[in-house]
This record gives structure tokens, C-alpha cells and sequence, in this order.
């Protein structure tokens, strides 16, 4: 039933599918409506599970056990350090960086050389790589083939080179559309992210199709692989292999970010620094699901085939063909394909813009006169075509040369191992700034060197592709030399071997070589760019490392020929807003403005090449190293002071806040002071100008009439006790309130002072004819308290209702209660009630009831003020619930003593 | 000076803390069968799957 050209017709459909994705990603990026959201850029990472993880891994089960999952467990770890990532984006958005080696490059002083140095590494890195998708496909096919019995293609023609053409051609098709070179790919973005969920169902599906309908669920299969001596060892990793698992860890770690496509992927085509946040767990969990069944299928192929011949890298494949799931088959195929041509499209289309920017470009511009050409957008196209069908013919040579040698995964760890080499100048380059080009070149150099002894050349040998007599004795026979084996360091795996001594040549040079040369200008001004990317907001020392002439005619003529003269203008009109010009044609010719140039050529040639196109239509005055680094110099000590100046103001600010409020309150107790003098002034002048008035007419009229004389008398013997009544108060006011007065506390029965208090002032509500009732309990607990203020306080309510109830018809009722908190006494009376208003206003100090203005006052206006001072003294409130015509009950309570106070 | 963001420490520290529980010699103690299923298996799963937990809680979260 699965004929060839069936299995054809479904695969372009399938890549139909894709470019159906990819041009509406396209259209929509065009319309400013990204697709790109979180979690399309989170799956899109995904491009690291390629046939490697869709095949290679179940085949790598079968011998490694769980060792496979450290090629997933290093990009989970090495993800979560976003704040290095981070740092990746940052500093590739500010200098329109759009690959590793231009990062590499730009960050060692723009060299050309760096450039091409890490793209010559990438490529022949990434290489073997590449023949490993085309090795998984051809394999996935023949598989599929070999099993329906039928052989579609002519004998002539390789399967796998079709394959490769195919890719080719589809690569170029999807990848390099745009004329326009310089422009992220969201086209590209939304399909790999469309590929990850298919690769993902289909490599689910055949996992719950071998676990659970091949078998009876994990328990089973564990049960049954235990059970046989070969299985069980690849059930329990043991510590022998502690030194392979963690370099594979690392490794991994390192090409999560430093692959031409994961690059590309997590870097160039970011949109938003925020996705990353979804990208840290997303991802992982993506790998993880993708995981979960590639030791069970691992054991189902091995126990299921047992005594035939099989090729464990297409269990997920054989396993459902061998139960006639020829449907499912078709899906893995179709998932297989997926994950390979996913990779294929981002690694070629990163490798291609690399090969364009950093060696070609550079060598065109330098050895033809192509840089004169009026449009070179066309060519630059046209270099990346070719690019990419060298990249996909050198992929097909090496499978050809050493693929049959190896299983997949073992091709993969050769390119891992080679991009690893990126690492020492890459973190160094962000974090270190003594790290120099001199010091970058040797680092690179080395460890590719020793990847190429000890790696690369082995894999060819092992295939006969070349004498492997230096891997058995040594070159030129000295045994210290062994590709495998250097200076006698055995014991270890191939990779790990090559990963040590790679990485220690290299981080060994890099370091010992930049510490002994001196960078120079360029490359001391990059330093601190990149290292203090986060600290860099304001471009003024960009623009002061640079001095020289130039004309906008040249700068705009350069910017046409790499961008077209439509992008070239909405480029340079959006930064003339920027700057606060109305066009630009009035820009002034500036360092700024040549950045500019130079960044924007960077984004379409790579910075290496923009800086030399730049440096050949600018003159450039030459600023030694000693300037820079004074401008540099000066630049973080400018950032130091201000923000010790910052520091600074605010604290000042604080204690200038502190001081208004303490001066606000300040003149707020004055003038409570000038209130508070005034009124008592005001307050004595009264029954002092009614004495001075009765004395003088007593004095003056001789013959007044005796029973006159009387009278006034009275009311003069009367005014000066409510003076001195009024001094006392106030002096007793002042005391309590500047806390000097005196309290005897101690335990006092309420119910004895309510009955003193009643008993002292029986006399006067007998002369006005008020009747005084109390209601007071059996038995009241003892409160702490001042006896004779409690006594005050009551004999002021009391004479205050006194007063103001009526002669004859009033009422006055004391009522005590008691509950375990306080004792609370209220006194009830029938005169006029207060207002709601009145009832604030009667606690401020010389504040009657009543109407002062028209009535004569009854009291002195302090008596209810004290009162409330020294019920709150003993922690209790004063307050007075009352209605206009319905009377007025004065509340106080006294709290009791809590109980450990009372024993 | 730019403040270091809270989260990105938090998640860097994850990775601090996944390196040591995913790799030898901690990876050797898991022995025999937990529920049915080897324990290494098990125990790498669990542990993946908790960072992971742990690390879209941190990034998700609202707050600073």
C-alpha cells in the first residue's frame, strides 16, 4: 500500500503546508501584526529536536540507556541562566547583529578575519550535522519502503542525494524569498514552530502506540526488560560513566545557544526580550514531553526484534510497520521529515548569511570591483542561494565519507563538540573586557585544530576514508600524538576527550594571549559596548570614540546600493525623528549619523563589512588606544558620579520632607498657644469687667440703697469665685496636659466616689429642685485610678447637668455598670440635649453649651476638656450621647485592672 | 546602577540547583524500582519536570 510515489505526494503536501505558514507569517510581519508571540517563539526553539532527537535518540537508548537525555537536560540548565541570554539579545539588537560569527567578529574589534574564521569553523562544524538529517531521512525511507516491499527509485539515482537536492531547493525557496536579506524571517519562525507541534504528536503517538497497544504500559515493559541481563543494564546508569554524562551536559548546554540555528532562533529572530519568559520553561517541558518515551520504545524495539536484524535508529518506525500501522507509520515519517528539514532550513539559512556576510563579502569587496555596482541586494541574494547548496553538497560528501560509520547521534556530538569551540570568546567577550582579538583568534584556532585531530578526521578514518594510523599509533608514529588518545589520556569517550582538551587549548589561549597583547582602539571601544551593554542607554561615548569627515551624498549612496533606496529612506527618516529633525536630508553629518550608517549596513553585511565599507567613503581620523580608554575612563566615572549624585538627592530630599513636617506641626502648636492665650485672656476679662463695673458704681454712689449694695456684692463676691474657679482650672489644664501633674493611683470602689460626689452636691440640686437618683450595683470590682479625679470628673457632670437642666422639673440619674473589661457610669439628665455638632464642640477647651454669645455662660468652659484628659489617663473614654429636646447622657468608662495586673 | 532583576536571579539559581540533582554522584542513588518503574528513569523525570514546575512559576508570576 505505501508506494514511493504515495510517500511523495504526502511530503509535498506537507512542505505545501509549511509555505502556506510561512507566507502568512510573512504577510501578517508585513501587515505589523506579528504572529510571533511567546509561545510560537518558545516551540520555535524546538528546532533542536531534529532527526537526531526524532531517531537518533532511541537508537542511543538501545546502547547508552539514559544517557541520551543529557543532550536535553544541558539546554534546560544553560536556558535558565536568561540573564546571560539576555544579555545575548541585548547586545545583538543594539549592534543589528545577525549571526555568531558577527557577534564574534564585531565583539573583537569588527575583524574580518574573526568573521571568517567562526564561519569557516561553523560550517565544517556544522557539517557533519547536516549529514545527519539527510542520513536519518534516507534511512526513514528506506525503512518505509523496504517494508511495503517496493522500490520506486531508478538504481541510478541516490536516494540520498535526492533528498539533499530536495532540501536544497526547498530551503532556497522558503528561506530566501525576500530580495530584502537584512530582514528577520517570521515567515520562517511560525512554520518551525508548526513543525515542532507535528514532530511532537507524532512522536507521542508512536510512543503510546508502543507502550500501551504493543505492550502493556510502562510497568510491563520495565518488567520484561528487567528480566533479561542485556536490557536491564541500560535501566541503571552506574557512576562509571559520571565523567561522559556531565560533559555531555555541557555540551549540550553550550550548542543551546552557540549552533548557527539556535543562534539565529533564540537570538536574531527574537521580537520581544519579554518571550523569553515563556521560552525558559515552555521549552524544556517541550523536551521533556518529547522524552518520556524514548526509553520505552528503546526497549519495546529491542525485546520486540529480538534475533533479527534491526537497526535501532528506525524503531519508531519499524516497530509500527511490524504491526501493519501503516497510517502511524506515515505520521512518524511525516514528523522525521519535520525535524529534519526544520533544522536544515534554519542551519543553512544561518550558515548561508554567515558565508554571504563574513567570507564572501569581505573578499568581494576587498579583491573586485563589486563594490562599485549600484544595487548589490540582488547579488547578495544570489551568494546566499549558492551558499546554501554548497552547505547541503557538503553535508551529502560527509555522509558519504564517514556517515555509515557512525550511528546518528554519534555525528551529531561532532558538531556539538565543534561549536563548543565558540564559547571561551563568546562568554569572555560578554563578561571580561581584557578579552582580545589576538587572544579570540589563537582561542579559536587551537580548539578547532584539536576538534579536527581528535574528531574529525577519526570519523573519517573509521570509515577508510583515510589511513587511521594516526588514531591507532600516533602521527608519525610517536604514541603521544593518538587522535584518541593525547599524551596518554585514556579512559575517556571520544567526545569527552575531544571536549577537554578543545576546551583547554582554547579558554588557555584565549586567556594567556590576551593577556599579553594589547587590544586596539576599535577594539577597546566594542569591549566595553558589549560588557556593559545594560549601562549603555546613552550613546554619548559611541559618538565620542569617533572623529573624521564625511559627506551625506556618499553615506546615502552606500546605505541604496546594500538596501534599496525605499528602505534606505524610511530607515533614515525614522532616525532623523529620532533626533528631532524634520527630514533628513538636514541631518547634520556627524559620529551619529556615521553609526548609523555603519549599524544599518551591518544588519545586511555583517559588521566586519559595513565597518570597511563605512571606513572607505568616511575620513576617518585615527584616536589612539590611550584616548579611548581615557574617553572610556571618563565615561564610567561620569556614571559613578551620578550616581552617587542621585544617591545623594534623595536622602536629601527625605530629610527635607521629615523637616516640613516637623515644621508644620511646629507652627501648628504655636498657634494653638496664640488661641489658647487669647481665649483665656478673653475669658478672665469677663467677670473681671463685671467686678469693675459693680465696684465702681459702689464706689462712686455713696447713697446707693442697701439692698443694692447687696446684691452687687453678691454678684462680686460670685464673679471672683468663678475666677479663681477659672485660674485653678487652667492651672490644673496646664498640668495635665504638659504631664507635670501629680497622680496617687491606687484601688478605688467607683461606687463609693459616685456616692461622695452625690452626697457633696445634694445641697445644690435641693436649692434648684432637681431630683438626683442613682443606680448602683451590689458589688463592683475595683478599678485603678486617682480617687480624687474620679471625683472631679464626676462632680463636673454632675454640676453640668445641674445647670442646664430645669428648675423644679429636672433630672439627674447616675447609673453604674460593670462587665471583665470596665466599669462604665453614665449620667442621664432631661434638660435640652446637644446637637450633633454640640456634642463635639462641648470637649474643646472654653466651649459651652448653649449660646455663649447671648446667654450669660454657665461654667468656664474647661471642666468637660479635663474631665475627658484624665479619664483617658486611665485608659478609659469620655463621650456624650444626646439628641436636641430629648437630653443628654455623659458616658465615661474606667478599665479594669487585666488579670495579671490584679494578682 | 541597574538593578539585577529578581527573576532572572531566581531562575539562574534553579540552574545552580538542577546541575548538582541531574548528574553524578547524586544520580547514583536512585536504585532499583519506584512504582513500577526504574528509579533512575523515575527519579531524572521527577526532578526535570519539578524545575521545570518551579521555573514557570517564578517567570509567570505577576509581581516583581
Amino acid at each position: 500500500m505505501l508506494s514511493g510515489w504515495f510517500i511523495l505526494f504526502l511530503s509535498t503536501v506537507y512542505m505545501a503546508i509549511l509555505f502556506a505558514v510561512a507566507r502568512f507569517g510573512d504577510a501578517r510581519a508585513d501587515a505589523g501584526k506579528s504572529i510571533i508571540s511567546a509561545n510560537v517563539y518558545a516551540l520555535s526553539l524546538a528546532v533542536y529536536c531534529t532527526s537526531w532527537t526524532f531517531y537518533g535518540s532511541v537508537g542511543r537508548a538501545t546502547s547508552g540507556g539514559l544517557s541520551f537525555l543529557t543532550i536535553y537536560i544541558g539546554p534546560t540548565l544553560m536556558l535558565l541562566m536568561t540573564g546571560v541570554i539576555l544579555k545575548m539579545i541585548r547586545i545583538s539588537k543594539v549592534n543589528r547583529i545577525t549571526s555568531i560569527a558577527d557577534f564574534i567578529a564585531s565583539r573583537y574589534g569588527k575583524s574580518q578575519l574573526l568573521a571568517g574564521l567562526v564561519t569557516i569553523i561553523a560550517v565544517i562544524g556544522v557539517v557533519p550535522y547536516i549529514a545527519l538529517q539527510l542520513k536519518a531521512v534516507s534511512a526513514s525511507l528506506e525503512a518505509l519502503l523496504h517494508e511495503s516491499g517496493s522500490d520506486f527509485l531508478p538504481w541510478w539515482l541516490d536516494s540520498t542525494f535526492l533528498i539533499a537536492a530536495l532540501l536544497a531547493v526547498f530551503t532556497i525557496l522558503f528561506g530566501t524569498r525576500h530580495l530584502d536579506a537584512t530582514e528577520r524571517h517570521e515567515g520562517m519562525v511560525a512554520a518551525i514552530a508548526f513543525e515542532s507541534v507535528v514532530k511532537l504528536l507524532a512522536f507521542l503517538a508512536v510512543g503510546v502506540f508502543v507502550t500501551y497497544s504493543m505492550f502493556d504500559g510502562l510497568g510491563e515493559l520495565f518488567q520484561r526488560a528487567a528480566a533479561s541481563p542485556e536490557l536491564a543494564r541500560l535501566l541503571q546508569t552506574d557512576a562509571s560513566r559520571a565523567g561522559t554524562w556531565t560533559a555531555m551536559i555541557l555540551l549540550s548546554g553550550l550548542a543551546i545557544i552557540f549552533l548557527p540555528r539556535q543562534f539565529q532562533i533564540i537570538v536574531v529572530e527574537n521580537v520581544d526580550e519579554s518571550h523569553l519568559k515563556r521560552a525558559v520553561w515552555l521549552f524544556p517541558l517541550y523536551l521533556l514531553l518529547i522524552n518520556i518515551f524514548v526509553l520505552p520504545i528503546a526497549l519495546g524495539g529491542l525485546l520486540h526484534f529480538q534475533g533479527q536484524p534491526f537497526n535501532p535508529d528506525t524503531f519508531v518506525l519499524t516497530l509500527p510497520l511490524a504491526r501493519g500501522a501503516e497510517m502511524l507509520a506515515l505520521l512518524v515519517f511525516i514528523g522525521g521529515l519535520s525535524a529534519a528539514t526544520g533544522m536544515v532550513i534554519v542551519e543553512t539559512i544561518a550558515l548561508s548569511t554567515m558565508v554571504c556576510n563574513d567570507l564572501v563579502m569581505p573578499w568581494l569587496l576587498r579583491y573586485s570591483r563589486i563594490g562599485e555596482r549600484k544595487d548589490l541586494s540582488r547579488l547578495l541574494i544570489v551568494i546566499r542561494r549558492a551558499a546554501i547548496t554548497l552547505i547541503l553538497l557538503l553535508g551529502y560528501v560527509y555522509f558519504r565519507a564517514a556517515g555509515e560509520a557512525y550511528a546518528l547521534v554519534g555525528i551529531g556530538l561532532i558538531s556539538f563538540a565543534a561549536v563548543a569551540q565558540f564559547a571561551p570568546a563568546m562568554f569572555g567577550g560578554m563578561y571580561w573586557k581584557q578579552g582580545n582579538h589576538a587572544g579570540a583568534v589563537a582561542g579559536l584556532l587551537g580548539g578547532f585544530s584539536v576538534w579536527l585531530y581528535t574528531l574529525l578526521l577519526p570519523s573519517f578514518a573509521r570509515s577508510g576514508w583515510i589511513g587511521n594510523g594516526f588514531v591507532e599509533n600516533g602521527l608519525f608514529g610517536i604514541a603521544g600524538l593518538k587522535a584518541q588518545a593525547l599524551f596518554g589520556l585514556g579512559g575517556l569517550d571520544e567526545i569527552s576527550h575531544c571536549l577537554w582538551w578543545s576546551l583547554l587549548v582554547n579558554l588557555g589561549l584565549y586567556i594567556a594571549v590576551s593577556l599579553t597583547t594589547r587590544p586596539d582602539a576599535l577594539e577597546a571601544g566594542q569591549a566595553e559596548r558589549f560588557v556593559d551593554v545594560f549601562r549603555h542607554s546613552g550613546r554619548e561615548t559611541d559618538t565620542r570614540l569617533w572623529r573624521g569627515r564625511a559627506s551625506m551624498e556618499e553615506l546615502l549612496n552606500l546605505l541604496e546600493r546594500f538596501l534599496g533606496k525605499a528602505r534606505t529612506h524610511k530607515q533614515l527618516g525614522a532616525y532623523a525623528r529620532k533626533r528631532g529633525t524634520t527630514s533628513w536630508q538636514k541631518l547634520p553629518i556627524d559620529a551619529g549619523l556615521v553609526h548609523f550608517a555603519e549599524a544599518q549596513l551591518a544588519g545586511a553585511i555583517g559588521s566586519a563589512s559595513a565597518r570597511v565599507m563605512v571606513a572607505s567613503v568616511t575620513q576617518e581620523e585615527d584616536i589612539g588606544l590611550e584616548e579611548v580608554l581615557d574617553i572610556l575612563d571618563e565615561a564610567t566615572q561620569v556614571r559613578a558620579y551620578s550616581r552617587n549624585l542621585e544617591a545623594k538627592s534623595r536622602e536629601l530630599e527625605a530629610a527635607t520632607t521629615e523637616l516640613r513636617a516637623v515644621n508644620e506641626r511646629l507652627r501648628e502648636l504655636d498657634k494653638m498657644k496664640d488661641d489658647f492665650i487669647s481665649t483665656v485672656t478673653h475669658e478672665l476679662r469677663t467677670p473681671l469687667t463685671s467686678i469693675r463695673a459693680l465696684s465702681e458704681m459702689l464706689h462712686e454712689d455713696p447713697r446707693m440703697e442697701l439692698s443694692d449694695r447687696k446684691r452687687f456684692l453678691g454678684i462680686i463676691v460670685s464673679e471672683t469665685v468663678r475666677l479663681t474657679r477659672l485660674i485653678n482650672q487652667i492651672l490644673d489644664m496646664a498640668k495635665l496636659e504638659s504631664g507635670r501633674a501629680e497622680w496617687t493611683t491606687s484601688e478605688v470602689d467607683v461606687r463609693e466616689v459616685i456616692r461622695e460626689s452625690m452626697d457633696s452636691l445634694e445641697q445644690l440640686f435641693r436649692e434648684k429642685g432637681v431630683m438626683l437618683t442613682g443606680e448602683l450595683p451590689e458589688t463592683c470590682p475595683l478599678v485603678m485610678a486617682d480617687r480624687d479625679r474620679l471625683t472631679q470628673v464626676m462632680i463636673n457632670l454632675l454640676s453640668n447637668a445641674v445647670k442646664f437642666v430645669p428648675g423644679e422639673t429636672g433630672k439627674v440619674h447616675v447609673r453604674l455598670s460593670a462587665d471583665t473589661e470596665r466599669v462604665r457610669i453614665v449620667v442621664g439628665d432631661n434638660g435640652p440635649g446637644l446637637t450633633a455638632d454640640e456634642c463635639n464642640v462641648i470637649f474643646e477647651k472654653f466651649r459651652q453649651g448653649g449660646n455663649t454669645m447671648t446667654d450669660k455662660p454657665q461654667g468656664t468652659g474647661l471642666g468637660l476638656p479635663i474631665s475627658r484628659q484624665i479619664v483617658e489617663y486611665f485608659g478609659g473614654n469620655l463621650w456624650v450621647e444626646s439628641e436636641p429636646g430629648a437630653g443628654a447622657n455623659f458616658i465615661f468608662t474606667v478599665p479594669l485592672p487585666g488579670p495579671e495586673e490584679q494578682q | 546602577m541597574k538593578q539585577a532583576s529578581p527573576t532572572r536571579q531566581r531562575l539562574a539559581a534553579l540552574s545552580l540547583i538542577g546541575a548538582p540533582l541531574l548528574t553524578f554522584p547524586l544520580l547514583s542513588l536512585p536504585e532499583g524500582n519506584w512504582i513500577g518503574v526504574p528509579a533512575q528513569f523515575f527519579y531524572l523525570f521527577a526532578v526535570w519536570a519539578g524545575l521545570i514546575a518551579l521555573a514557570a512559576w517564578v517567570a509567570e508570576r505577576k509581581d516583581k
